[in-house]
């Protein structure tokens, strides 16, 4: 299956989950209900974005959240210290601090050769110890936090929020580049075939490095968001939440083995991910439940990704 | 373009020692020699993966730096490798430029790119298009995708890197066409290959390697096949077929109306002890499948096998398939004969070392002891390696899946002496190959295979080149 | 397979342990008292005898970040048994079981539904933990009979506890079946090439199922020693011991890309690595910024010898 079809098959799976729910919940198509969702689901596709990257090129991030965090506290804890700073800097400086978190998992993955799993997961542990150290275990609670600072997240806009909107522009930008940049299709070449890659002059460890470096970026941007967001930063932010970003990957058709993958795909599964989310409380099933269906949703993309990839056995002549 | 000198060393095994090469235009020259002569190096420093540590290269008369794949692809160097060096996930279009797309500031111009594409495909006739998924295509469509990959960048040097070792005869006619229709075009070709069939009806000039020296090169019309071995091994070759005569005994193996969905059908055939039975066709033809079915690896979906006795299967692949190369020599051998080593499950190193040893003997491997790992062997070496762990096993059958492919003169007598061994002293010999020559050398019988059914039976008596290439291609 | 090698990284552990015991005996008047080690070895039993399988699905190849989810599952099933009545010996069985069936589950995707392991077991991980929380919620289980403290809390010969006892035999029973035996030899061939062991009449599908049905057994009876010395079952128990656990065994020495590593190597990493933590402890040093200790170890433990081959290669 190309992965144009089967991102089609998948919208047509995500709208269908879609309309079930609003026939049994018919609030939940309501325009300020819909908001909502793309709202709650923003960050999500936003590190997903960033996570589908980095499976492209045969890479894993599991430091994804802790990234999210420790910028987030940083963000918080400038904007504590200096409160007149503005939002530019901050955006600047969570996209620069999340950059070279990333950059420091891609240098290891190429320079060295590790193996990403390894990586990110003694990466993951350090960054959320470095938050502890930075904020010496404390939070950062909504009265610390400047006007300005926690707005722009919230502030609307042709009754969107711009955290929503943020989330469309760069997936556009996904969408479109991934297929027309230069960078993607090398991107798209060192995941299929790292060998054939390094042939065709394609430091295939590069793209990697390039891959975890904006992946990094976005996760840092992200910490801003979520901290502004939710008005609260701490050690714990978005614990575990890399599990959903890369369940929402792939369920979205991102393939494990690298190559494979496409920006429609993922935000879908961001979608379909936070349909799932929000409509739990509906139907009457605890919170608690999240990490459980999270599971259960990678477990079954996994396992059919799988079996597509069987080897097609195509020696006998067809009979006709 | 002319090479002299190169020198390249890794750690401190020289590849090449003093290199020259010459390539002149409108001429397909054929580069031979055994394996580790140096040629892949070769290429890999052509195509600008290696740099050499000393030597010139030039072309049209000016010294050139080949730094890095890019450069080389500028130079208008184009290889055409033996490992189909394809990107599946890509579309054909995008793997013809992958790297250098047609752009601007940096965007893809898609609708350029697969024009561009489309035309230097119409050039080859190839029988696929720019936008098919290149995982869709068969290996010898990717073989010319790569020709096409080269012609796209303009290439005037173009390289092929044993490119005919998975073809079959129809798919190589094609080739030989391509190859003869850019040699007319003006360029300067580089064939690689251990066919010597092939070089004498492509090739105009020669050149000779053997241990990373150039021996000798000239016309390809002044020189005969003998002189050419002579030249690679550098000491004439004892019999190559040394074929002992048997009666065949009780029957070993019967196999029948054996199928597999998609690979084989329809498969009904019996094998006599003390008897070689040669499985020829062309790859893909659906051999490997059934051996794998034989020996286990895989299930069958209907028909029965009867055996007797203990089977053993040398794969195709010696070296992801047929050894651990990180292991010793010990370790491999003993691997399929833990059980018979360690009867209760203890192991002692020391009985393994005495069991490779023993081998090691046995069938003249040029180890420097048990302990040697297998990686560091040459491939003929690692092959009788595979051979030998399986031998071990004192087995009744003995598949050998293509035994001899791309090991060298020397090794190759060798591994016929072995199986011709096995056989007299009373074992059944399944032999996979695409080699006909051996096939013929060496089968009392020979079975024809083509698209997964079996499409002719030959005795020795009866079998001659033509007769097997036309019941394994379409006749 | 090196073994010189293998015997100089476990000689350098073994020197780093030496150098730990004049450190922290050094730092604390009381280290160097009985009572104290006896307590110091807690730090690490329970990790390292989820180690010890760990380490030998490692060499073979594939991994199991599941393994501390697996401990959260079998402690709420444990939660659950005893909360219907069962007795000491009935809930251990309880434990042991859940974790089995969940290794089994691992093996299951990975040989049957051909997942590679790392992602099979990420979403393992998330399924066990999600399910923990799930029946969980935010409530406490701590309900269990006196006579379940005995695995976690007893000792079997003055400063011996039970729990180290354990350790020590089954740290024995596995480095003897994967060094002597010729099973052993096979999960070293598999990991080393899983394809060509394949073709050598290795069943090889069937040692990795073994090997992860084993790895989520023996978390299972983490499980056990973890509850039954805290006397409680959060969804959260056993959080972020995957990391710790997969740092002793690649401390030990085990190779990452499979093949390579030895039992005494692992043992030897997981004492230094429990006495690490126990002196940090001493010293006051709070859990998550050991954390970033273990995380930066595990990376230095992969990163410095593939610096060292760098480096070499550059010499070339």
């Amino acid at each position: 299956m190309s992965s144009h079809r089967r991102d089609l098959a998948f919208a047509a799976l995500t709208l269908a989950l879609f309309i079930a729910v609003t026939i049994a919940f018919p609030g939940f198509a309501a325009p300020r209900n819909l908001a909502g969702l793309l709202d709650d689901t923003a960050i999500l596709i936003l590190l997903a974005l960033g996570q589908m990257l980095v499976i492209l090129v045969r890479g894993i991030d599991l430091s994804i959240a802790a990234n999210l965090a420790l910028c987030g506290m940083i963000a918080a804890v400038l904007d504590r210290t200096w409160p007149g700073m503005g939002v530019g800097p901050v955006l600047a400086l969570t996209l620069a601090s999340g950059a070279l978190l990333g950059a420091f998992n891609g240098l290891l993955v190429w320079k060295l050769r590790l193996p990403p799993i390894v990586v990110t997961l003694g990466t993951m542990s350090i960054y959320r110890g470095a938050i502890y150290l930075l904020s010496k275990g404390a939070w950062v609670n909504e009265n610390e936090m400047s006007r300005g600072f926690l707005a722009f997240p919230r502030s609307e806009f042709l009754g969107l929020t711009l955290l929503s909107w943020l989330a469309l522009a760069v997936a556009a930008v996904f969408v479109f580049g991934l297929r027309r940049s230069r960078l993607a299709r090398d991107l798209y070449a060192a995941g299929g075939n790292p060998d054939a890659a390094n042939y065709s002059g394609i430091d295939a460890g590069r793209m990697q490095f390039i891959a975890y470096t904006i992946c990094g970026a976005l996760a840092g941007l992200c910490g801003y968001l979520w901290v502004a967001r939710f008005a609260v930063a701490y050690t714990d932010i978005a614990l575990g939440f890399e599990l959903s970003v890369i369940a929402a990957c792939l369920i979205g058709g991102v393939a494990i083995a690298g190559g494979v993958g496409s920006a429609v795909g993922v935000v879908l599964g961001c979608l379909f991910i936070g349909i799932i989310r929000s409509s739990l409380p509906l139907v009457g099933i605890s919170a608690f439940w999240q990490m459980f269906i999270n599971g259960v949703v990678i477990l079954v993309a996994v396992l059919l990704s799988a079996r597509q990839r069987e080897v097609k056995r195509t020696i006998l002549e067809v009979r006709t | 373009m002319t090479l002299t000198g190169i020198r390249k060393s890794f750690g401190g095994v020289r590849a090449l020692e003093s290199a020259n090469l010459d390539l002149p235009r409108g001429a397909v020259t054929a580069l031979i020699g055994e394996n580790g002569a140096g040629k892949s190096t070769l290429v890999k420093i052509l195509s600008g993966v290696y740099q050499p540590d000393a030597g010139e290269i030039r072309i049209d008369g000016n010294a050139v730096r080949i730094g890095d794949p890019q450069a080389s692809r500028a130079m208008g160097i184009g290889v055409v490798h033996q490992e189909c060096l394809a990107f599946d996930n890509l579309s054909v279009a995008e793997n013809l430029f992958v790297n250098c797309q047609p752009a601007r500031r940096g965007l893809v111009n898609l609708s350029a790119m697969r024009a561009q594409a489309t035309a230097v495909l119409r050039d080859l006739d190839a029988d696929f298009d720019a936008d098919m998924p290149a995982g869709r295509l068969s290996i010898a469509q990717k073989h010319v995708m790569q020709i096409a990959r080269a012609l796209a960048h303009e290439s005037r040097v173009l390289i092929f890197d044993e490119p005919t070792a998975s073809l079959s005869q129809r798919e190589c006619a094609e080739l030989f066409r391509i190859v003869h229709k850019l040699r007319d075009a003006g360029c300067a070709l580089l064939f690689i290959s251990h066919k010597f069939e092939e070089i004498f009806e492509l090739a105009d000039r020669y050149a000779v390697f053997r241990d990373g020296v150039s021996v000798s090169a000239g016309k390809v019309n002044e020189v005969t096949g003998d002189e050419l071995i002579r030249l690679m091994v550098g000491r004439p070759v004892e019999q190559l077929f040394p074929k002992i005569e048997t009666t065949p005994g009780p029957e070993r193996l019967r196999v029948d109306r054996l199928s597999r969905a998609g690979e084989f059908e329809d498969i009904s055939f019996a094998l006599r002890s003390g008897e070689i039975l040669g499985i020829y066709g062309l790859v893909g033809a659906g051999r490997t499948e059934l051996a794998q079915v034989l020996f286990g690896i895989n299930e069958a979906d209907s028909g029965k096998v009867t055996m007797d006795g203990d089977i053993a299967l040398v794969p195709e692949d010696r070296q992801t398939q047929g050894s651990i190369l990180p292991f010793s020599v010990a370790a491999n051998i003993a691997l399929p004969n833990l059980a018979a080593l360690a009867p209760h499950g203890w192991c002692r190193s020391r009985d393994e070392a005495q069991l490779a040893r023993q081998w090691i003997d046995r069938l003249a491997i040029k180890a420097q002891g048990p302990a040697q790992p297998v990686q560091n062997l040459s491939g003929g070496n690692q092959q009788k390696v595979v051979i030998a762990k399986w031998l071990a096993r004192r087995p009744r059958l003995l598949i050998l899946d293509e035994p001899t492919k791309g090991i060298d003169v020397g090794a190759k007598a060798a591994v016929h002496a072995v199986t011709s061994e096995f056989a007299r002293d009373g074992g059944g010999v399944l032999m996979i190959s695409s080699d006909l020559p051996e096939i013929l050398g060496m089968s009392d019988r020979v079975l024809v295979m083509r698209r997964g059914r079996l499409r002719g039976e030959f005795t020795r008596e009866q079998a001659t080149s033509e007769k097997l290439l036309r019941a394994a291609s379409h006749a | 397979m090196k073994p010189a090698n293998l015997l100089r990284w476990e000689s350098m552990l073994a020197v780093v342990l030496v150098f730990e015991f004049i450190l922290f005996s050094a730092l604390s008047p009381y280290f160097l008292s009985v009572d104290t080690l006896s307590d110091a070895t807690f730090n690490f039993t329970e990790r390292a005898i989820v180690a010890l399988p760990l380490a030998m699905l490692i060499i073979a190849g594939e991994i199991d970040i599941s393994v501390a989810a697996i401990i959260a599952l079998a402690s709420v099933a444990m939660g659950l048994a005893s909360a219907n009545g069962l007795d000491t010996a009935g809930i251990a069985t309880v434990g042991l079981g859940t974790g089995f069936l969940a290794g089994c589950i691992n093996g299951a995707l990975v040989t049957i539904g051909r997942v590679p392991s790392i992602v099979a077991t990420i979403g393992t991980m998330t399924l066990f933990r999600g399910a923990a929380y799930a029946v969980l919620g935010d409530r406490v289980l701590k309900d269990y009979p006196e006579t379940f403290a005995v695995f976690g809390q007893g000792y079997l010969l003055g400063p011996i506890s039970i729990e180290l006892a354990l350790f020590a035999v089954f740290a024995i029973s596995f480095g003897v079946f994967l060094h002597r035996t010729r099973w052993g030899r096979t999960i070293f061939a598999i990991g080393a090439n899983p394809v060509a062991s394949r073709f050598a009449g290795v069943a090889v599908n069937r040692y990795r199922f073994a090997l992860f049905a084993l790895t989520g057994l023996f978390s299972g009876l983490a499980a056990v020693l973890l509850t039954s010395r805290l006397g409680s079952t959060r969804p959260s128990i056993a959080q972020g011991w995957e990391l710790e656990i997969i740092s002793m065994v690649i401390l030990g020495g085990v190779s990452v890309w499979g093949g390579k590593g030895s039992i005494p190597g692992v043992v030897l990493a997981a004492v230094v690595f429990g006495l690490v933590t126990f002196g940090l402890g001493l010293m006051n040093i709070p859990g998550i910024v050991m954390s970033i200790f273990t995380g930066t170890l595990l990376i230095l433990v992969v990163a410095v010898p593939a610096l060292v081959n760098r480096s070499r290669e550059n010499r070339r």
